[in-house]
């Protein structure tokens, strides 16, 4: 509990250090007042916002303003849909995880048979075609990945549509592209898209797990007891394998919604990562700020909750913060 | 090759060897020529490296020349003879400008960038984490603490950060880099910096009295750079990958530096209407850049990592 307690604590130190090195990067590289106010504001308006946003204040004072209307939920309204930007935001962030949450499944659903068959046939051509496929996955742009999927799949072949979200289905109150065919269709590249790199990531760990777990006594006296080979990899083996690799997936899940940006931009994904992208471009910067604030709370909490995970599994990592 | 050749030859031996000791370059290099896919990854980098160096000179035109570009000649496939009789061998883009040369210029920036910015990076890093190494204590603390803190967001994030709060330009994508890979050059330094700090040699030279700056530059140092050199290596390809992800989204280098990944974006418009060239060559351009300097750096971990010398 102490260290549930320390690392939450340490959260909100981290929350409170960020926000104040965002405030001091706009105040650093330009004026707040040209920032957080829309340019085309008349005079008198202009003169409304700095005394209401408190821009006429010192530098400190304007820091509490700042973070005072952060933590009642105003960051601002968007110059371009002259509306609340967090609300812009919040509102995009179910494509977003749906889209990060399509990519995981692939990952793992592809990359642990994958990895596990060429970790158990090692150094067969079939085993040696995974893994130089995997180091391609590496080694590839994510962009471009995504331009040469729909260059084969959308324009040469014809069978997924090029962008969008399509039809968005509801179940059990969640709204999702992945509950309707139509859905499904759209999402089916960009998932593809944005999984490639981690599925590479899941087969490099399947297959070493396998390599090294295939080798210890449990399995060779599964072996020696008559197991059915099937019941060796898929009970036995894969059991054992399992644990890096949730790390792995629950660790990427905010690496997946930061490439998200360049996925859902080319496959014209309504996410928040489009919106970023379109906002830095149309300089709508109240926006741009509460998607920085946004993204790093999501990864502060992230973190939280996978160094929490971790403590859960390994309960070494506890004893040795409460040691300290 | 001979490695007697190699020796000063002013130097007279001492006491009769039968053979010299073999000097660790030279060990470098015949390991490193050992594997056929380690050099075919340098010969592509050296010839990729070439052809953007001579860009200027070997390209059959230059493309960011107005006068050299004709209208007629966009949009080419590969192979098309142009309306000027040239003939386009990797076709041409929506000016008419030829895509070979094209590339070639793109990659000269791309190049340029990920060189600039990850020695920038190499150097600020290397030195915080000597630094933190060396000094220990509330320093080490402090400067581990914000590499922790930086490595815990994804790269693609901080540089999109970055370059949302500075706006694009040369300068601003190579400040954006470096933020961005300065805490990984840091974390390997101290690593390497904390295991050579127990050493024999760094024990006599602090016992010479010599000052704490020379100890740390001069003689811990150069101890430490084999295993950065090999991380600087695959950095370069990931800044390069890097600053062609955040060109093409439009937040990184100005459409007047067209480095491969804004090359890649021009295209991309075209690559609905079957016209893929214009998107496809740059990319493979690209690729090959990344996976040469990969096989290179792949090599160079096996070969500089001391144990693996048999």
């Amino acid at each position: 509990m102490v260290f549930v307690i320390r690392r939450l604590l340490q959260a909100l130190f981290l929350a409170f250090v960020m926000s104040f090195l965002v405030f001091a990067g706009i105040f650093a590289v330009g004026n707040p007042v040209d920032i957080l106010i829309d340019p085309d504001a008349t005079q008198a308006e202009r003169a409304r916002l700095i005394v209401q946003l408190g821009l006429d204040r010192p530098f400190h004072e304007q820091y509490f303003i700042f973070l005072g209307n952060l933590l009642q939920g105003d960051f601002g309204n968007s110059f371009v849909y002259n509306r609340p930007a967090l609300g812009l935001i919040l509102e995009r962030m179910p494509a977003t995880l749906e889209l990060a949450f399509a990519a995981i499944v692939i990952a793992v659903v592809l990359g642990i048979p994958l990895g596990v068959y060429a970790g158990l046939r090692h150094g067969s051509p079939g085993s040696q075609a995974v893994m130089a496929g995997s180091i391609l996955g590496f080694s590839v742009p994510n962009f471009w990945q995504a331009i040469m999927l729909i260059m084969v799949f959308s324009v040469m072949l014809g069978w997924f549509p090029v962008s969008g979200r399509g039809e968005v289905g509801e179940f059990l109150g969640i709204r999702s592209s992945l509950f309707t065919l139509n859905g499904l269709h759209h999402i089916a590249l960009p998932a593809i898209n944005l999984a490639i790199g981690h599925l590479a990531l899941v087969i490099r760990l399947a297959r070493s797990g396998t390599r090294e777990v295939q080798a210890q006594d449990f399995i060779r006296f599964a072996r020696a007891k008559g197991l059915s080979e099937p019941r060796i990899v898929l009970v036995h083996l894969l059991r054992n394998i399992l644990i890096p690799i949730v790390t792995l997936v629950g660790m990427s899940f905010g690496g997946l919604i930061a490439f998200a940006v360049v996925t859902e931009t080319i496959f014209a994904w309504p996410g928040m990562g489009k919106l970023i992208i379109d906002s830095i471009r149309m300089l709508d910067r109240p926006v741009v700020v509460a998607y920085l604030i946004v993204i790093v709370v999501i990864f502060i909490i992230l973190n939280l909750l996978v160094d929490l995970l971790y403590s859960l599994i390994d309960p070494r990592i506890r004893l040795d913060e409460a040691r300290q | 090759m001979s490695v007697t050749d190699t020796q000063p030859t002013t130097a007279p031996p001492l006491t009769p060897k039968a053979q010299a000791p073999e000097r660790p370059a030279a060990r470098i290099i015949r390991d490193f020529a050992r594997s056929p896919l380690a050099l075919f990854g340098l010969a592509l980098l050296l010839i990729i490296v070439l052809a953007a160096f001579l860009a200027p000179w070997i390209t059959p035109q230059n493309p960011y020349d107005l006068r050299s570009l004709s209208i007629m000649d966009s949009r080419l496939a590969p192979g098309e003879v142009g309306f000027s009789g040239v003939s386009f061998w990797l076709g041409s883009d929506g000016q008419g400008r030829d895509m070979f040369s094209a590339i070639l210029y793109g990659l000269r920036i791309s190049l340029m960038v990920g060189v600039i910015a990850c020695t920038s990076a190499l150097l600020l890093g290397l030195t915080l984490g000597l630094v933190a190494a060396y000094f220990g204590g509330r320093t080490d603390t402090v400067i581990m603490r914000l590499v922790d803190l930086h490595l815990s967001f994804p790269p693609i994030l901080v540089a999109l950060i970055l370059l949302a709060i500075m706006g694009r330009g040369l300068e601003n994508i190579i400040i954006a880099l470096v933020i961005v890979q300065w805490a990984t050059f840091a974390r390997m330094g101290r690593a390497t910096a904390l295991s050579e700090r127990g050493r024999e040699y760094v024990e006599a030279a602090q016992s010479l009295g010599l000052s704490r700056i020379r100890i740390l530059f001069g003689h811990l140092l150069p101890n430490c750079l084999p295993p950065l050199m090999v991380l600087y290596t695959v950095e370069i390809a990931s800044a390069i990958a890097l600053e062609a992800t955040l060109s093409f989204l439009g937040v990184g280098l100005p459409a007047t530096q067209p480095s491969l990944g804004l090359l890649i974006s021009n295209g991309f418009q075209f690559v609905l209407s079957g016209q893929y060239w214009i998107s496809v060559f740059p990319g493979i351009a690209l690729l090959l850049l990344i996976v040469a300097i990969n096989l290179v750096g792949d090599r160079l971990r096996d070969v500089l990592n001391p144990r693996n010398i048999t």
